[in-house]
């Protein structure tokens, strides 16, 4: 039995293929880059969550400035008459005692302990899972909803397009639609985000007289108001879009909420 | 200081990584639509391959030769994902350009290669040089390949109107092919013809197979 601290050279001096060397280097080069990688990761997070942050709420604002009705609403009472509620998809009602700015949607729909799987038969914008609630934004006026706003979500080409889809008092004619997120084909699915190509939805018409939802986005231009002229080059960003829409003005999405709207006002 | 100064000239045209040894093609096709993407993943591209040569060079000696790719594989890949966090955190509008481009530094052929092929064999000193040398050669072909698509696709160079585009009241009408990446193809195509017009000596001879090494990443 040869004591193996007998002569045990340093950790550096030994030969290359020597097993112990051969994983010490692997475990030191690991353990390196784990602290490399943790560190600039934790550093750097809360710079990064201000600039996403800092992205959805310009989008918002800029989306806001754009409605007409917005302008006039918030002119007459003042900013205070938007206000942002909490919404159970399932069954339309609001979801009361939770403050709304505290939700965290995506976080929410990544979590298996409180996402809503979506059945594949249903799931055309191809998200696989939402989350339970979703905030959504309402306007009113004299006690009237003038205005809604829901997030939506889909998938385009190759990325995740992230929405805000507002409707009118109506709730069937689009008042602007919003790309607040996407990373599609920069100059073909990316046009998407040009305010050239969102200015043609407001006073299109999300469902038909039977309260079906038709809205799509075309190859080449609209001929009807259900319609929206799709960019050239990027038909699978459009057919996104509209599997979007439909998705989620539909009976797994935003439909028991609307329906609601419709029947009872707030 | 002489041969200080060629590693870095040489790769820029006679050895250029992408057009002389097609490393790194992969990339260069996805992120040249606009030059300042190009030129945002140049220089993270740059940093990397500087970084991770000085690295891969310092520890030479202590990689075991069974395991080398997989410590080369290790440490490329951690600078990649610090600097993806340092542009996401720095410069988060390109960052989202760039989507998952960055991350495929990882796997770009130019990295792994010049780790093997030259750091692992050389001191620190020219290999730094040897990579920096590499990562300006790779960006001035995706600086000119910026250039030309963002040009000839959106009229424009670094979002600065050049040419007034047909949907803004001017002359010129943008060439959708030049923002798809077949585009990125025909010019890299068309510089390896100009520059082996040049330097005949590049031109392999007839029969005999293309350049080894690399794939199309």
């Amino acid at each position: 039995m040869v004591d193996p601290r007998a002569h045990r050279p340093g950790l550096l001096a030994r030969d290359n293929d020597d097993p112990v060397k051969i994983v010490a280097v692997a475990g030191l080069v690991a353990l390196c880059s784990a602290l490399a990688v943790t560190a600039a990761a934790i550093l750097l997070e809360p710079r990064q969550a201000a600039h996403l942050e800092a992205e959805q709420a310009a989008r918002m604002a800029a989306m806001l400035e754009t409605l007409p009705a917005m302008a006039e609403v918030l002119a007459e009472s003042g900013a205070d008459s938007l206000t942002t509620r909490l919404v159970d998809l399932a069954t339309g009602a609001f979801v009361d005692g939770a403050d709304p700015a505290d939700y965290d949607a995506e976080a929410a729909a990544a979590d298996p302990a409180s996402a809503v799987t979506i059945p594949a038969e249903l799931d055309i914008a191809g998200l696989r899972q939402r989350a339970p609630h979703a905030v959504v934004h309402i306007l009113e006026q004299d006690g009237e909803v003038a205005l809604v706003i829901l997030p939506v979500s889909g998938t385009g080409y190759q990325s995740r397009i992230e929405a805000l889809l507002a409707l009118e008092a109506d709730l069937r004619t689009v008042a602007a639609l919003t790309i607040t997120a996407q990373a599609d084909t920069a100059g073909l699915g990316a046009r998407i985000e040009e305010p050239a190509w969102q200015a043609l939805w407001p006073g299109r018409v999300v469902s038909d007289e039977t309260g079906a939802i038709v809205i799509s986005v075309v190859r080449g231009a609209a001929s009807t108001p259900y319609e929206v002229d799709g960019i050239s080059g990027a038909t699978r960003t459009g057919n996104g879009i509209t599997n979007m829409l439909r998705y989620w003005l539909g009976d797994h999405g935003y439909g028991p909420f609307l329906a609601r709207l419709r029947d009872g006002g707030l | 200081m002489r041969s200080a100064v060629s590693r870095i000239i040489t790769p820029l045209i006679d050895q250029n990584p992408i057009s002389r040894q097609i490393l790194g093609v992969c990339s260069a096709l996805a992120v040249t639509t606009a030059l300042d993407t190009a030129l945002l993943m140049s220089a993270a591209l740059t940093i990397v391959l500087c970084l991770s040569s000085a690295l891969i060079s310092l520890l030479r000696h202590h990689i075991p030769h069974v395991i080398r790719l997989i410590v080369q594989i290790t440490i490329i890949a951690s600078l990649v994902i610090v600097i993806d966090e340092i542009l996401r955190a720095f410069f988060f509008e390109l960052s989202r350009a760039l989507s998952v481009f960055v991350g495929l530094i990882v796997t770009n052929c130019l990295v792994l290669g010049r780790a093997e092929a030259f750091a692992m064999r050389n001191p620190v000193g020219p290999s730094v040089l040897d990579a920096l040398g590499n990562g300006l050669g790779y960006s001035l072909i995706l600086i000119l390949v910026g250039s030309i698509r963002e040009l000839l696709g959106q009229g424009s160079l670094l979002g600065f109107t050049v040419f007034q585009t047909q949907t803004d009241g001017g002359w010129f009408q943008p060439l959708g092919l030049m923002q798809l990446a077949p585009a990125a193809f025909f010019i890299i195509g068309l510089l390896v013809w100009a520059i082996r017009a040049i330097h005949v000596d590049q031109v392999e001879p007839s029969g005999q197979a293309a350049t080894p090494g690399g794939g199309l990443r």
